[in-house]
Parts: structure tokens; sequence; C-alpha cells
């Protein structure tokens, strides 16, 4: 297979780079001063004997290598460890915010993609007119506005407009008197989804819109597209097959690449809406210093960038052969 | 343009223009706009137009502090990585690719939760984030600096590689560096805020970032208090939105050739702002 190195590599260098996200993972949080049981501030009338109980328990009176084989070793077997708060592990405590990000960011990503790509099209082919300017604007105001104030300032103005709940995932009274259909429950879902993933993608819409408006210039610029309006091809037919198939490169490496970093972004939003998601989860283990469910939750975030980078690079090498560095 | 301009005067004069602390209670708390407070008050009963103007330096140092950092960083990387090439570079990159994977925000959160809330570290953290594409784009720079005929000349006669790096190479890529650095600043508030937002900034200042958790944390919707959610965040949008077209003008201007191409997309992330490619040359 042509390129079969360039593959291999890459996947060796995202592997490298999990190795140490995991080393890195470790080092940040046993960086805190004084060890986990002091720092952690749960422990101030404890007696000196607990303390020692506690760090024996954890594993705290070992040397670092042994603890960083322990937690390399852990890893391996999907354990993540603890959470302080509840003592479930952590993997279950991050499953379900997981399961409830995940759709709500992918909704906006979507939409935020398709009116971003649009839009972006649109503009580069009217480029110059009021459309474009228009347009140039209203993304990069989108593109600067703070999450959280968008998330603040839909709530005040949309929500109530149109009768959309503004936190949490579950209409508090649906279970109660009666077994909901799963219909009724995906409609509620998607009901306290909407506004969060709106807030998102309009977030990330003007990012997009102004890429794909670059990329899209860049491309219709090129000599090729010139051959092809004096060939006589319709508008549609240029932009479809030569300009958006060449344009399409930059823009959808930009948003495999994106895609690792929203989970993280989406923090702000979530906290806004109360939305029960890995954002929201991340926010309350750090009030409640439950750092178990931290490290656990920055390193599946670290993965998912790695993941998607990987992702980005590869698709980036199928759909360009010529890059080989 | 003006806008920076407007907002760093302001801030600058701030001392001037506030007789007292800004958070002192002169109102009613969430008092709509009226003739005694033109822009209302908060939730602390604190006049809005003087903690707008209070929290407008506090925004603005970190911003240019951080973003300064952040060049500093990513400039020296770059400038070695790209003028002393083979090893040097490869390391530097293979560094600078690891640091790039980390997600930024979750970063930011946790070196904040670890490492106490103030405002020095909040600088130092997001200018050792978002020094990355600083540094590729220097890099990329110093090295077809370095392959120009008149470096190849000075070095011929005998220059060594200090005076050629200051004398030579640096004019050159600054520049960049300085465009660069304004989106930097664009970029830098804008992480303040988040960082802010969640409750990890600095408790003794006022920024806006603050301004707008207190909204939040004080149910300025629940009050219908629009006033203290709507300026703060405008401040902030408004003043990053210049930040960048000044930056992308600058680096526009500078750099026609400097095309969208395999390096900068690839290595995009999500939040930083390097988008090249003609944003509005006419």
């Amino acid at each position: 297979m042509r390129g079969a190195d360039y593959v291999v590599k890459r996947i060796a260098f995202a592997l490298i780079t999990v190795f140490i996200a995991i080393t890195l993972n470790f080092v940040l949080f046993r960086a805190i001063r004084g060890d986990a049981v002091d720092a952690l501030g749960r422990c101030r009338q404890c007696t000196a004997a607990f303390k020692a109980y506690s760090r024996h328990e954890l594993g705290l009176d070992k040397s670092r290598w042994a603890q960083y084989r322990i937690y390399v070793v852990g890893l391996f077997r999907g354990n993540l460890g603890s959470s302080l708060r509840t003592e479930k592990p952590v993997t279950t405590e991050l499953w379900d915010p997981i399961k409830n990000t995940i759709p709500m960011v992918a909704l906006g990503t979507f939409f935020s993609i398709v009116f971003g790509i649009a839009a972006g099209v649109l503009s580069a082919w009217r480029r110059g007119t009021a459309l474009d300017k228009t347009n140039l604007y209203v993304s990069l105001g989108f593109y600067s506005m703070p999450p959280q104030w968008l998330g603040l300032l839909v709530v005040l103005y949309v929500a109530g407009w149109l009768a959309l709940p503004t936190s949490g995932i579950k209409d508090p009274i649906l279970g109660i008197l009666s077994s909901p259909s799963t219909m009724q429950v995906i409609a509620d879902r998607l009901k306290h989804m909407v506004l969060p993933a709106a807030t998102l993608g309009l977030v990330l819409y003007g990012e997009y819109a102004l890429v794909a408006r670059s990329a899209m210039l860049e491309t219709l610029g090129e000599d090729y597209v010139l051959t092809a309006r004096a060939k006589g091809l319709s508008n549609w037919e240029i932009v479809r097959t030569h300009g958006l198939r060449n344009a399409m490169l930059p823009i959808v490496t930009l948003v495999a690449l994106s895609l690792g970093y929203i989970i993280g972004g989406a923090i702000t939003i979530e906290y806004v809406f109360s939305y029960p998601g890995i954002g929201l989860a991340i926010v309350e283990a750090i009030d409640q210093r439950d750092y178990p469910v931290l490290q656990g939750a920055f390193l599946l975030l670290t993965l998912s960038v790695i993941l998607f980078n990987l992702v980005a690079d590869l698709l980036y090498f199928k759909l360009d052969p010529r890059v080989t560095t | 343009m003006l806008i920076v301009v407007a907002f760093v005067l302001i801030a600058m004069l701030s001392p001037v223009l506030l007789s007292q602390d800004a958070r002192t209670k002169v109102g009613k708390v969430f008092e709509p706009p009226s003739a005694r407070h033109v822009l209302g008050t908060d939730g602390g009963g604190a006049d809005m137009l003087a903690l707008l103007i209070q929290g407008a330096s506090v925004s603005l140092i970190v911003g240019f502090a951080a973003a300064v950092v952040s060049a500093l960083i990513g400039g020296a990387v770059g400038l070695l990585s790209g003028y002393f090439g083979g090893k040097t570079d490869v390391i530097l990159m293979r560094i600078t690719d690891y640091v790039l994977v980390i997600p930024d925000i979750p970063l930011m959160i946790i070196v904040a939760a670890l490492f106490g809330r103030s405002l020095v570290n909040i600088i130092l953290i997001i200018g050792v984030i978002y020094w990355t594409t600083t540094a590729r784009l220097i890099r990329a720079q110093v090295k077809s600096v370095r392959e120009r005929v008149y470096v190849k000349r000075a070095r011929a006669i005998g220059a060594g590689n200090g005076r050629l790096i200051f004398r030579h190479v640096l004019p050159q890529v600054a520049p960049l560096l300085v465009a660069n650095t304004v989106l930097l600043v664009a970029l830098a508030i804008f992480a303040e805020t988040f960082i802010t937002f969640l409750g990890l900034g600095d408790p003794s200042v006022v920024s806006w970032g603050r301004l707008i958790e207190n909204a939040f944390k004080d149910d300025a919707v629940l009050n219908k208090a629009w006033w203290a959610i709507i300026y703060p965040g405008a401040c902030v949008t408004l003043l990053v939105l210049a930040c960048t077209m000044i930056g992308q003008a600058i680096e526009d201007a500078l750099n026609p050739r400097l095309r969208v191409g395999h390096l900068s997309v690839r290595r995009f992330r999500l939040r930083v702002l390097p988008l090249r490619g003609r944003l509005d040359r006419e």
C-alpha cells in the first residue's frame, strides 16, 4: 500500500503521545504540594495514624516509580481508580456524563459544520458583496463571543420565548407518575439538549464559516477553476466538483482536529446550562477535590484529542497522498 | 483599532475615573439602567460602569501579559528550532507536538485548581499552553530567512551565530511575531474569561470574566437583569473581535504569500486564531 510507512509512523506517533499523556497525567496530579492525603483537605482533623493508614491504602507510601507502575498497569486493566467522593470506580462515575455530553456535542457540531460550511462557501462565491461582508462580521462576531456569555444570553432571551428547558437533562416530573415511553424519554432528552447544542453550534459556526470561506477562496482562485469556467461548466458544477472537493481538504482536517478539543471546550456551556456532562463533572470534581475523577477525565480528554489528531492525519493522507512528511 | 485604543485608554485612566474601588455598594441590587447608574448595578449593588472600567485594566493586563509570555516561549522555540535545524529542530518540534495535544481548557482548569488562584498563575497558565502555533510560525519564517543570500554572505564573512540571529534574522521575523502576539492577546482574554467563569479566577480582582461569573452566580437571569450580563460580555467580544481583526490585518499585510497549506491547518487548534487566507482584502 502506498504510503504505508506514513500511516505506520502516524500511528506510532499517536501511541507514543498516549504514553506521554499518561505520564504527564501522573506527574501533574502528583505535583501538588504535600501529597494527596494532606492536600485533599479532607483530613483536617485526622490523627496521624489515620493519615498513615490512608496513605498506605492509597498506595502513597511507596516510591514514585512503584506508584507509577501501579498506575500504568491499572490503566491497562481499565482501572482509573476510585472516586474519592463516592468510592465508586471512576469509570462508572464518568460513564453517564460521557453519554450525556457526546450527543449534545455531536448535535451542536453537526449544525455548525453544515451551516458554517454552507455560509463559508456562499460567502466565498459571492465575495465582496454585502452577503459576504455580513457573513464575515456575523461569523467573526460569534467567533469572538465567550461561550458562557452566549449561553447566558440564550437562556435570557431564547429559552423563555421557545419554552425550552434551560438546565439538566431530565424533566423531573417525567418518570414519577407514569412510566414514560421511549419516545417520550427521547423527546425529553432532546428538548434539554437543544439549547446547549445550539449555543455550541453558534460558537463553532463562526470558525467553520471563516475557514470554509478562506479555503474556498483559495481553491476558486486556482487555474483549473478558470479552465472549468472557460469550458462552460455551470456555477453549481464548478463549485461542487472543482471547488468544494479541493477545499474540503483543509476543512475536513480542521473539523477532525477540532472535534478532539470540543469536548473539553463545551465545559463552560455545560456549566451555564447545568447540563450533566463531562464538563460539569470536571467542575464538580474540582469543587469536591475529587482528584481521581479529575485525573481520569483529563486522561480521557487527552486521549480523545490524540485520537482525533490521528484521524485527522490519516484523513489528510487519504485525501491528499502527496503529504508524506 | 479604535476599539482597542479606546479600551486601553479607559483602562489606563481608570484610577482617575474611579474615585473608589468599583465594588463598593452604591445602589440597590440589580438596579436597571437609570440616570444615576448609566449601566445599572450588579448583584452586589455596585455600579456597572465603574466595574467595567476597573475590569478593563485587569482583562487587558492579563491578555497582554499572557500573550507576551506565549510569544516569548513560542518565539524562542521557533527561533532556535528554525535556526539550528537538525537535532534541536526535531526535539523541539516533538515537544511542540506533545504540548499541542493537551486539551487546553481542561488543562487550565486543572492547573488552576491544583496550584491556586492568582493572577500570576493565570497568566502563566495561559502563556504556557498557547505558545505552540507561534513556535511553528516563527520556525517556518526563520528557516526561510536563514537561506537568504545576505545571511549566507554574512556567515561567509564570519559573523557568529548571535550576531546573525539578532541583526539579520530577528528583524525579519519580528513583524510576524507582533501580528501573532496580537492574535494571542485576543485568545488570552478569551481564555481568562473561561477560567474566571468557572470560579478559578483571582478572587481579589475585578475583571470582565469575573463580572460574567458574578452575573451567573447572582442569578441575574432570574432577576431579569440583562444589563449585568450583556455589558461585560459585549466588552469581551468587542475587544477580542478588534484584536483578531488587527492581528489578521497585520498578518495579511506582512505575508500575502503565506499559504493555508499543510503546516497551518493540520496543526490547528480549535481556539487558536491563525486563520490564514484573506479575510477581507478589499
